[in-house]
């Protein structure tokens, strides 16, 4: 399908079953192989707003689960689908979530077989719990005492206003 | 690069015609086009493409040309010579370089060397071969050196020079990956190396022949220094007929197009490579900061024969940072990598740009117009004196894959991010499997012949889980998108092995929501060899192919090898023997061989004798995880359980899912039970984890008091001492003295 500019443009079915995996691999390889749809961001902001059960107005999907939004009195927070907040956007969200290291052969051994996982004197799992649905966000693998990792920090503001011409809401 | 080998030229050579453009020499053009770039941030200087707007047509046309030269020469030389790891898994690629050495395009194959070649091509330039050896129709060049121009001593070179009515209108540049490259230890990517001068067979950047014709004596070098000298000298051949291939499609363009046309086009069409990245960028990524560390583990304490300084374990990371700039600016830092080493994994810069390339051209820029445009528009940090740019001459790089795999993982994930964020999540990728097992080793074949082996069904691993779905199973390599496990008949012929079994490696894959590509696993009997040693070559102790949004990492390998086996009494009595290990809980080949079985994490080892009838495992990789596997389609965990992918105690454990066998003996998984017992779990979730500011507290202080290994404690001091940067990090994370290091006595642990 193409838009007004020429380039590719999804209707939303397309691009809703996109994001569920339910589009064959033929239809995933046409749309990879082909120019990107510059209508796409603003599309999944769309869908993703539609399907979370809360209000804020969603500037950023940070992660699955997660979105930067924004909230009525004007601060940006770190939110999970389910509601809960993890605080200040420039903040590290993990650093409100829940945690739990696999630290033990024992704790290894629950999700790989015996000698399929690292050394846990080298290499520990840190599994990260949303306090609220308990989903797992993240998985870091890192050595013992390595400080959190923060993944990803946006520059939200170049980001709107330079790269999508228009003002952050 | 060059300042540490002494300038060639020498003054009284300068009686000669330079064979640049418009009367300047190669070195002269190299510089002006550099210092037009810094002035304008232009390729050549270039604000505007006249050929490409005013004849677009055209300009598509010439490029067409050019790349279908170049994948018409890989393709053709690959089938009438080359080794079989470069015609059955097509470990080959073909590029054209403008005179100062930047690429203009690439045929398919293993794209990593775009820019390497290009380093290559600018170290003859820097250092005056235009004057001595001197640069003529008909030369030939070659190059095997990373801290020339390449990722490792087996990856070979060989440049042909295109001239035009006395002028070089260009350089032809073609790359195998050789069979054997002569290093202290057999094979292609040698551990055995502690410094380069043990590497093997070096050429720096050499003349190799005249008027078309390889010179008598370095073939003879080489049929010396290499322990496979036929397959040396077939793949010698496919360069070279490929380098001619090229050479004649240029020369036939340019009688078509015109030179004039032909020298406008090969600047605009890098130029434009710049752009596009740029644009790229902006279109599908997210402007920031990514920060994706991953780690090293090299294993050699305890081995015999090294030198104390090089019988260690080492932890090393690779924290890859990428940030995106407000202009598109893409820039990649690895501050705070650890030093180099007394081993063959040292990465040179070149050998870094190769692995940049080989991934943007899998993300950013998947298509065929990739040059070194490309490169113009990012920038990169690589330390000095660390894995990612040891500098000292003698550190060893012929293992430099090593690092380099896990080190790059971040870059995938990091993109993914951005790719996510900005909505494109068909791009999303978790982390590729690493490429190991690297099955290594040499002596005598089962005709008797001098051989070195790696057998490159490591060219076939697990991919990283999408966003969207299950990565590839047993796939490709992270360093070559085509890759393949190859035809085990082939092997049988090549190597002195026969195959017990070949199949999917369960629980190999990294699970999550999508699941990474499971890798698979090769159980071989040594057979009808006189001489033989083999060793493997991974990661034991660490999670190279970390998981995103929540997946787990792709397993760790582990080794499974038996000596002085019963296997051909078992053969004579026809007993049944051992085809695979889907769990090493439940071995069967614990079960159904007896001898003495190597069987441990010891990854990554030095060779070690073995005779026919001894059995060798090998497991690939599989690639990482994404998103939460509790939120995984029952109808994929049946698709696990009764394709091999998973063990059912795992999907029970780590799905949370409720299986059964139904009289068909097909795994069936209870919908609802299990959504029951995934809400089980999640409460188990909330009972055993803690809030992580609360977990920082008693974190800190096993930091403070060094509770961890030796490894681990050298690890942060080495980034530390490497790093201001990366040191004040660690430091006022954990709200430490300014002054803190670790102890690194060995029972601080």
């Amino acid at each position: 399908m193409r838009g007004v500019s020429g380039m590719p443009s999804y209707d939303r079915e397309t691009l809703e079953m996109l994001i569920d995996g339910k589009l064959s691999w033929q239809e995933v390889r046409a749309i990879m192989g082909s120019f990107k749809d510059p209508d796409r961001f603003d599309k999944i902001i769309e869908i993703l707003q539609d399907r979370v059960e809360w209000d804020d107005r969603i500037l950023l999907p940070l992660a699955l689960h997660l979105y930067i939004v924004q909230k009525p009195d004007g601060s940006r927070v770190v939110k999970c689908d389910c509601g809960y907040e993890f605080g200040d956007w420039r903040q590290n969200w993990k650093l409100e979530a829940l945690i739990y290291v696999r630290d033990t052969e024992e704790k290894l051994q629950e999700i790989y077989p015996p000698m399929m996982h690292s050394n846990p004197e080298w290499i520990q799992l840190r599994e990260y719990y949303c306090p609220r649905c308990r989903t797992q966000l993240e998985v870091e693998a890192v050595p013992p005492g390595y400080p959190v990792i923060h993944d990803f920090q946006p520059d939200l503001e170049t980001f709107y206003q330079e790269w999508l011409g228009r003002e952050l809401p | 690069m060059s300042d540490y080998l002494p300038k060639q030229c020498g003054e009284t050579l300068r009686d000669h015609k330079p064979i640049g453009w418009d009367g300047r020499t190669l070195k002269e053009m190299l510089e002006e086009s550099e210092r037009l770039f810094s002035e304008t941030g232009h390729y050549w200087g270039l604000r505007t493409l006249p050929l490409k707007t005013n004849e677009p047509i055209r300009y598509e046309k010439i490029f067409a040309k050019l790349r279908g030269g170049l994948v018409n020469a890989r393709e053709t030389a690959m089938n009438i010579s080359a080794s079989p790891i470069v015609s059955e898994i097509g470990e080959l690629c073909f590029a054209f370089y403008t005179p100062e050495g930047d690429s203009v395009a690439l045929s398919t194959g293993i794209i990593v060397h775009v820019h390497t070649m290009s380093d290559a091509i600018k170290f003859m330039v820097r250092n005056d071969y235009e004057f001595n050896p001197r640069i003529r129709p008909g030369d030939i060049f070659s190059n095997n050196i990373p801290k020339i121009g390449d990722v490792h001593n087996s990856d070979v070179q060989t440049f042909v020079p295109i001239f035009w009515e006395g002028e070089l209108v260009g350089w032809a540049g073609g790359v195998t990956h050789v069979t054997d490259i002569g290093a202290s230890t057999p094979g292609n990517v040698p551990v055995g190396p502690i410094s380069s001068y043990e590497d093997g067979l070096a050429l720096t950047a050499n003349k190799i022949g005249e008027n078309d014709v390889v010179f008598r004596d370095h073939e003879i070098r080489c049929e010396h220094g290499v322990r496979t000298p036929m397959f040396w000298k077939l793949d010698e051949r496919t360069r070279i007929a490929g380098c001619h291939m090229i050479r004649d499609a240029v020369e036939r363009i340019i009688r078509e197009e015109g030179i004039d046309t032909f020298k406008q086009f090969i600047r605009e069409a890098i130029e434009e490579g710049r752009r596009t990245f740029i644009q790229r960028i902006k279109e599908t990524t997210v402007p920031g900061r990514y920060f994706c560390p991953n780690f090293v583990d090299l294993t050699f304490k305890g081995e015999r024969g090294l030198p104390d300084y090089a019988a260690i374990d080492t932890l090393s990371q690779a924290p890859l940072e990428l940030t995106i700039g407000p202009g598109g600016e893409f820039h990649l830092s690895f501050d705070g990598t650890n030093k180099w080493g007394f081993h063959s994994f040292n990465c040179p810069p070149s050998a870094m740009q190769g692995a940049i390339w080989v991934l943007l051209t899998q993300t950013v820029i998947p298509n065929d117009k990739v040059n070194d445009g490309a490169y113009l528009a990012t920038t990169h940090e690589f330390p000095p004196f660390t894995l990612v740019n040891p500098v000292v001459k003698e550190a060893a790089t012929g293992a430099a894959w090593g690092t380099l795999i896990p080190a790059f993982t971040g870059l995938v994930r990091a993109l993914s991010r951005a790719f996510y964020a900005r909505g494109y999540v068909e791009e999303v990728l978790s982390s590729y499997g690493m490429t190991m097992n690297a099955m290594q080793g040499g002596g005598k074949d089962q005709y008797g012949r001098d051989t070195g082996i790696l057998n490159f069904e490591v060219s076939c691993q697990g991919v990283g889980a999408r966003a969207i779905a299950d990565g590839a199973d047993y796939c490709a390599a992270m360093w070559n998108p085509e890759g393949n496990m190859g035809d085990a008949e082939v092997w049988e012929l090549l190597i002195p092995f026969i195959y017990l079994g070949r199949c999917v490696k369960p629980n190999s894959a990294g699970l999550g929501k999508y699941r990474g590509g499971s890798g698979y696993a090769s159980l071989y009997a040594v057979w009808k060899t006189p001489d033989l040693v083999m060793q493997n070559c991974g990661d034991g102790n660490t999670f190279p192919s970390p998981g995103i949004f929540g997946g787990y990492p792709s397993a760790s390998g582990y080794r499974h090898n038996v000596l002085n086996t019963d296997l051909l009494e078992r053969f004579a009595s026809r007993l049944p023997y051992p085809s695979r290990e889907d769990d090493p809980a439940d071995s069967e080949i614990s079960r159904l061989v007896k001898g003495d079985h190597l069987f441990d994490c010891r990854t990554l080892n030095y060779p070690y004798r073995m005779n026919h009838g001894d059995i060798y495992y090998s497991i690939y990789r599989g690639g990482g995880g994404l998103g939460d596997p509790l939120e995984r389609d029952p109808a994929l965990i049946e698709e696990d359980l009764n394709g091999d992918f998973v063990l059912p105690r795992y999907a029970e454990k780590v799905y949370g899912a409720v299986v059964s066998r139904d009289s068909s003996g097909l795994w069936r998984v209870d919908a609802s039970a299990t959504e029951k017992r995934r809400g089980e779990i999640r409460e188990e979730r909330a009972r055993r984890a803690v809030p992580v500011r609360d977990w920082l507290a008693t974190e800190r202080e096993r930091v403070l008091s060094g509770r961890m290994i030796k490894e681990v404690r050298v690890m942060y001091n080495q980034s530390m001492d490497l790093s201001t940067r990366w040191g004040k990090w660690f430091r006022e994370f954990w709200n430490l003295p300014d002054d803190f290091r670790f102890s690194e006595a060995e029972d601080e642990g």
